[in-house]
């Protein structure tokens, strides 16, 4: 059979159709999500309304446009529809090859909008279902309770369509209804996921990775613009500000007891985390710690090192195990690229026995006694910022496969 | 008119293919293991095209191994195999029909290294009978080497029931020699543990090859030195050849999937045809594989009718390239034992690139050489 012609995907909403007020503009921001992330097809119509959009194909193929909308958050769930004439024969024909490449229980419901069509909502079910277990009898039987499949028939005052699968969305909340935040993403698990968890629940981010070169090198910097790559999709783009942080580091050993190195590191890297934060109107910063896992997130860490900042720290990782976190980081595919075996700014220096209880007292001492002002200042102002999409090319070797 | 009738010998390069080699060699001359940011561009793209010819073969990408040709990736299944399992038997399979450099290696490890070999018989079919391979194995046999389609003939072996058989024996590896199936019949390398691949057979270039190694396969190395190929094979690696490997395979899997009608329909004309001409018998099986024709004419040495087909500007060859200074077939002779025949085979390559109008040409030169010298 040759393939069908599909009419529209029509989406449904996740969450947000509870949001009263702020409806509208979750609705408006799903649509330019979607538009974004799908401008790659030209064809593509949007049409919104108060309880779904109507992606109209126009020609496109749903199967290239499915996985696409499948990352987008604010999506409950999205079906293919076909449209036919409202003439009974097209109409079972119609039914029947929708279910062609489907195997299990189907049920049949017909929604009689358009009155004038002659023929009863019960007896289009059964003229329906007839053809579909005439053809496809063993694969497909009638289950009316509890179906595999809900084969909708809407039949309206023009034409007719028709839909038999529900494919679920990513949930969530459109990015960016809630605002934008600043993730420090390292190169690890953790933070790519930390990223992801944050993106669902609306927030757009920007991510900073700071970068010690030549003790870290071009391929572990690669690894990080490929995770960024990675999770752009959910949010269209993504921004990557590269912090060099070579001398900041250098300058900590030189200075400090090396057992206070990585509190002192990450204070030094929460400082420029905000002001790249406050730089690019992002309201708090996201990373990927997670308690105790290493010496720098226990709570005694955590509350030495957050307390240079005063804009909120989200660590939407924070009471996961590993394990969960590793089963998220492979459900977005971060995971293979998270542990390519690159150094990163935090594994290279790390001393032999970190403190873990760290005092706060004994940074501020440190910081006091010696400036660490103009290492910040001279990282921030040799930033580099990339700009990266699920369609950004790191080389342009493609022609040679 | 194009008069080029040996593609199981080699093929001229796809063009495509040929321009991304060029581009390669111009861009990336460093070492593929060296770690500045060029060194590892080069190990990136190579990597890549491991992964991409992996996921075409539906194997994993360690299990992709680059060689210099099908004839190093029969050598290293085999004796990489010997040497490292030798402990578990030192008997192997293999036919008596397989390519030389099967068929040396297996009798360099019985010359030297006191191995064991039963040669499996094949009959008119140029196949082996499954029964005489149930019959040979044995707990000690660590290695079945059996080529997937005869490279004289165009027999296709009963890779699936040979399968089955060596399954039942999880001490024995079963090897095929692919080089002749790919691109021209549909093949399936699940349960093979190993499979030698060749470029050049597949429009693609000389001194390059792959061996499917499957993850469970244990072999020693036979070129030592550095960390290439997973310790497999030391040697700078031949970077381009090797990017440049995936796309010359997907190239003929996908020319394969186009031409498979046109292919077939040229192979049935000309079989069809030689069918008629007195004198002239056909040497491949019934069900071979579509592109290869094997035929003897009774009354002309095989000398005599290339070289009088190489008159009429027609290549075609009379036995396994690599065993051309040998006098006849030693496939064919397995297959048949008339002397005429034997002495007049001929192998004729049909390719996706000849026209029915190539094949109308070679059957009237064919024809002309009988009346002339027949």
């Amino acid at each position: 059979m040759a393939k069908l012609v599909y009419e529209y995907i029509l989406v449904r909403y996740g969450e947000l159709t509870t949001k009263g007020k702020n409806k509208n503009e979750f609705i408006k921001k799903l649509a330019n999500n979607m538009k974004l992330a799908l401008s790659n097809y030209p064809n593509l119509v949007f049409e919104r309304t108060r309880d779904h959009i109507y992606v109209h194909l126009n020609g496109t193929d749903p199967d290239e446009v499915t996985p696409i909308l499948k990352n987008i958050f604010g999506i409950r769930s999205f079906s293919k529809t076909l449209k036919v004439e409202n003439n009974i024969e097209e109409i079972v024909k119609a039914g029947k090859d929708i279910m062609e490449d489907k195997q299990g229980t189907f049920k049949v419901i017909t929604k009689r909008a358009n009155k004038k069509f002659e023929i009863l909502s019960d007896k289009v079910n059964r003229m329906v279902a007839g053809e579909i277990l005439k053809n496809y009898g063993p694969n497909l039987k009638v289950d009316v309770h509890n179906p595999d499949y809900k084969l909708i028939v809407e039949i309206r005052e023009k034409n007719t369509y028709l839909m038999a699968e529900t494919i679920l969305g990513a949930q969530g909340f459109p990015v960016g209804v809630g605002g934008k935040a600043m993730l420090m993403l390292s190169g690890g698990i953790d933070s790519p996921v930390a990223g992801y968890l944050t993106m669902k629940r609306g927030v757009e981010i920007e991510c900073v990775h700071y970068a010690s070169m030549p003790y870290t090198s071009l391929a572990s910097l690669n690894k990080v613009k490929e995770l960024a790559k990675l999770i752009s999709g959910y949010q269209g783009q993504i921004k990557l500000h590269i912090i060099p942080f070579t001398n900041t580091q250098m300058e900590i050993y030189r200075v400090c007891d090396h057992s206070y190195a990585i509190t002192m590191m990450r204070r030094m890297m929460y400082r420029l985390a905000q002001s790249l934060a406050e730089r690019n109107k992002c309201l708090a910063i996201v990373n990927g710690e997670s308690i105790g896992q290493v010496a720098s997130q226990t709570l005694e860490s955590m509350a030495a090192i957050s307390e240079v900042v005063n804009i909120p720290v989200i660590r939407p990782c924070v009471t996961l195990d590993k394990l969960e976190i590793i089963d998220i980081a492979r459900q977005i595919n971060t995971y293979e690229t998270s542990i390519l075996p690159y150094e990163d700014c935090c594994t290279i220096f790390t001393p032999k026995n970190p403190v873990i209880k760290p005092k706060k007292d004994k940074c501020r001492w440190y910081e006091e006694k010696y400036d660490f002002e103009p290492f910040l200042k001279e990282a921030l102002e040799n930033v580099e910022t990339v700009i990266i999409s699920p369609s950004t090319k790191f080389d342009d070797n493609e022609d040679l496969f | 008119m194009y008069k080029y009738f040996d593609h199981s010998s080699t093929t001229p390069v796809n063009d495509d293919v040929l321009s991304t080699y060029y581009k390669i060699l111009q861009k990336y001359f460093v070492n593929s293991e060296s770690i500045y940011p060029r060194g590892l561009e080069v190990n990136n793209l190579m990597e890549k095209s491991r992964e991409k010819t992996a996921s075409l073969l539906n194997v994993l990408p360690k299990e992709v191994i680059f060689t210099s040709s099908g004839s190093e990736a029969n050598n290293l299944a085999i004796k990489g195999t010997a040497l490292k399992r030798k402990g578990f038997g030192k008997h192997i399979i293999s036919t008596t029909v397989e390519h030389s450099s099967v068929e040396r290696s297996i009798k360099w490890l019985v010359d030297y290294l006191g191995f064991e070999v039963t040669y499996l018989p094949v009959n008119q079919n140029g196949v082996i009978e499954i029964e005489d391979l149930e019959k040979a194995i044995r707990k000690d046999t660590i290695l079945v080497s059996i080529m997937y389609v005869n490279n004289e003939s165009g027999a296709i072996m009963p890779i699936d029931k040979i399968k089955s058989i060596v399954r039942k024996y999880p001490n024995c590896y079963l090897h095929c020699d692919c080089v002749q199936a790919i691109g021209k019949i549909d093949f399936d390398l699940t349960d093979i543990d190993m499979a030698s691949i060749s470029a050049h057979k597949i429009y693609g270039l000389k001194g390059s090859g792959v061996l499917i190694k499957k993850q469970h396969v244990q072999i020693a190395e036979i070129i030592s030195g550095g960390q290439q190929e997973f310790h497999l094979r030391a040697g700078t690696s031949n970077a381009a050849v090797n990017i440049v490997f995936y796309k010359t395979l997907r190239k003929a899997l996908e020319a394969y999937k186009d031409h498979k009608s046109k292919i077939k329909k040229n192979h049935d004309y000309l079989l069809e045809e030689l069918k008629k001409l007195d004198k002239i018998v056909i040497n491949s099986p019934e069900d071979g594989c579509y592109g290869v024709i094997n035929f003897s004419c009774l009354t002309i040495t095989s000398q005599v009718m290339m070289n009088a087909l190489s008159l009429k500007g027609f290549e075609v060859s009379a036995v396994s390239t690599c065993d051309s200074q040998k006098a006849i077939s030693r496939v064919i002779s397995q297959m048949y034992k008339d002397e005429n025949r034997l002495k007049g085979t001929i192998r004729v390559s049909i390719s996706h690139l000849h026209s029915f109008e190539d094949i109308k040409g070679l059957k009237e030169a064919i024809k002309e050489c009988i009346e002339d010298y027949g």
